[in-house]
């Protein structure tokens, strides 16, 4: 019998300790598969950040490196200019990216450092309760913006893979979703795209990956996913915003 | 040549290949000479980063590869770069930080002051952790403990601060510049991450919730904090057999504090120095056996009295322990200082 499922090598045999609905579970597997595919297990390090996705390291059966709160554009740019034959990706989310994070990785961009950033943006600062995040769209709640973010108390979101499509360093930004079965293989599609751009020295590519925190949103699981589609989407739109590889826009 | 200069070429003769940095006075001849000389090495690696933090979490990922990594700055940036401290603590990582450090708090002012001991000596990062400092007092010096550093870091695999001043970054004093290291032959380090090829997946992480498991690894940081203490300290003496008046002081500081003692000594006053070379671990028992045989300790610094608190831990009460400093960057000279200690040393009727 011809064998079409299984967990990917690069999993460790580790039940997830995320949340029911949370989009870190498919994410991890869809990296696992990338990773297999593309047979990176015995080169490949990843840098996992602080937040909810801080035990990467348990579940990713590759070498791993922890990074302090928004340091992992910072940390990726020694690790891979000291090993520039190996792959290196950071794992961030939202608040470790566009908030304490973006100097740090607007200027690995900018000096076009050649590792994969993926970036998980669920709007909230899921780990340490729901807080408003940097992505957190306007009239959204949080547990720092009762009764929804408001543009003239919190300020306006970020759209850093917008700001990260300028840098000139930048090579390939993808921004997808993991709330259907469509997206999440355009996401593992965006994945492989932003290791191979990494694999042909392009340099820094980012794969921000809109993805549903049903416990932080007090939303079910289902409503999470189609939140993303009906509201998520409107402000942060999927698709391709940079690439500089010359591929046609759905070759990969 | 230059202090700045010397450090920077005794990084890389030790086998520094990454060097990450922002400018900040008074050590900008460290990156610009890292950024030519590691430009010609095979491997060498230089970044003008843009920021202090994102320079030491640079180092943070060199040295998780293996690589022999160091930063430099002065007193706002060594603040900065506080955060990576505690982390390369907490992960094990080998680095070499390097501190000339400056007038102070605040953006002070450029010139060269010590009031930077507290902050390298009780790590101004947080969590319980320590981290190995080094204090030259001449070019030489700067030269041998920075080359020292690499091995140390990656003996105990911990951050080892060269704390200097801005005086020692910017003069000039011929050196003898020790030979560089083979690489290749450097110890073998088997916990690195260079991708698992024919061996098990490896993790570095400092996160560990579990508080038992978290006080283990405080432990298992506290032993190898032990073993640094027990074979670590670095001090010397001088005019120390038949002192009835110790000088201590460090890095600059002693230096013109050893003019004073000579001066004083032509005036035959009983004046020794002990200037400790390691601040942490600093030279406690060497202090204390000094007190069987004096009574008199002067502490002299560039600030407004920090090593002093160590001084008088180290004498434990059996003697008297005075201080004098000046601090914003004033260069004593060795006539201010002589005067002072002389002042004291006929008050207390010593002689």
């Amino acid at each position: 019998m011809k064998k079409v499922f299984s967990r990917p090598k690069s999993l460790k045999r580790i039940p997830f300790h995320y949340c029911p609905g949370c989009g870190h579970s498919l994410l991890h597997r869809i990296i696992g598969e990338v990773i297999d595919e593309m047979n990176l297990q015995d080169r490949i390090i990843g840098i996992p950040p602080a937040g909810c996705a801080v035990l990467a390291y348990f579940y990713f059966d590759i070498d791993m490196g922890e990074a302090s709160h928004g340091r992992g554009a910072a940390l990726a740019t020694g690790m891979k200019r000291a090993l520039p034959d190996r792959v290196v990706f950071t794992y961030q989310g939202d608040g470790d990216i566009a908030a304490i994070g973006t100097a740090e990785t607007i200027h690995a961009a900018s000096r076009g450092e050649n590792f994969s950033t993926i970036f998980v943006n669920n709007g909230v600062y899921g780990m340490t309760g729901g807080q408003m995040a940097p992505t957190t769209i306007l009239g959204q709640k949080t547990t720092t913006s009762p009764g929804g973010r408001k543009e003239k108390r919190d300020g306006l979101p970020i759209n850093l893979s917008e700001m990260l499509a300028i840098a000139k360093g930048s090579a390939f930004i993808e921004r997808t979703a993991v709330n259907s079965p469509a997206n999440i293989l355009r996401t593992k599609k965006a994945i492989a795209k932003a290791f191979r751009v990494q694999l042909e020295g392009y340099g820094f590519s980012l794969v921000e990956v809109l993805s549903p925190c049903p416990t932080n949103w007090k939303m079910e699981p289902v409503e999470a996913c189609r939140w993303v589609d009906e509201v998520m989407a409107v402000h942060f739109p999927l698709g391709v915003l940079k690439d500089v590889t010359g591929d046609k826009k759905d070759d990969h | 040549m230059r202090g700045n200069h010397v450090l920077a070429e005794a990084a890389v003769r030790a086998g520094c290949r990454f060097y990450f940095g922002y400018p900040i006075t008074p050590q900008n001849e460290v990156p610009e000479y890292m950024s030519e000389r590691l430009s010609k090495v095979e491997g060498g690696v230089f970044i003008q980063a843009e920021s202090e933090v994102a320079s030491i979490h640079m180092v943070i990922g060199a040295s998780m590869t293996g690589g022999r990594a160091m930063t430099s700055s002065s007193g706002p940036g060594i603040s900065l770069k506080q955060e990576g401290i505690s982390f390369l603590s907490a992960l094990e990582l080998p680095a070499v930080i390097v501190n000339m450090s400056r007038g102070g708090p605040g953006l002070g002012n450029i010139a060269p002051a010590q009031s930077d001991y507290f902050q390298a000596t009780r790590g101004g990062g947080h969590g319980d952790y320590r981290t190995i400092v080094l204090a030259p007092n001449s070019c030489q010096e700067l030269a041998n403990l920075t080359y020292g550093a690499f091995d140390l870091a990656d003996k105990y695999r911990t951050p080892v601060v060269i704390l200097g001043d801005g005086m020692l970054g910017q003069m000039m004093e011929p050196v003898e510049l020790p030979p560089e290291v083979q690489i290749k032959k450097l110890p073998h380090k088997d916990w690195t991450l260079t991708g698992a090829k024919g061996r098990p997946s490896r993790f570095i992480r400092s996160l560990i919730l579990d508080p038992f498991e978290e006080e283990e690894h405080n432990w298992k940081l506290m032993r190898k904090y032990e073993r640094i203490i027990k074979e670590e300290v670095k001090w010397e003496t001088a005019f120390a057999d038949d002192a009835k008046l110790m000088v201590v002081a460090f890095g600059i500081a002693a230096r013109i504090a050893k003019g004073a003692i000579k001066r004083m000594r032509d005036e035959g006053l009983k004046v020794g120095l002990i200037r400790p070379i390691s601040l942490w671990p600093f030279p406690y028992k060497a202090i204390k056996e000094l007190t069987k045989k004096v009574r008199h300790f002067f502490v002299f610094e560039m600030n407004m009295g920090q090593m002093i608190e160590d001084v008088k831990l180290a004498v434990e009460g059996n003697g008297e322990v005075h201080f004098y400093g000046r601090p914003g960057g004033i260069i004593l000279t060795p006539l201010e200082i002589s005067r002072v200690i002389s002042s004291y040393y006929y008050q207390k009727r010593i002689g």
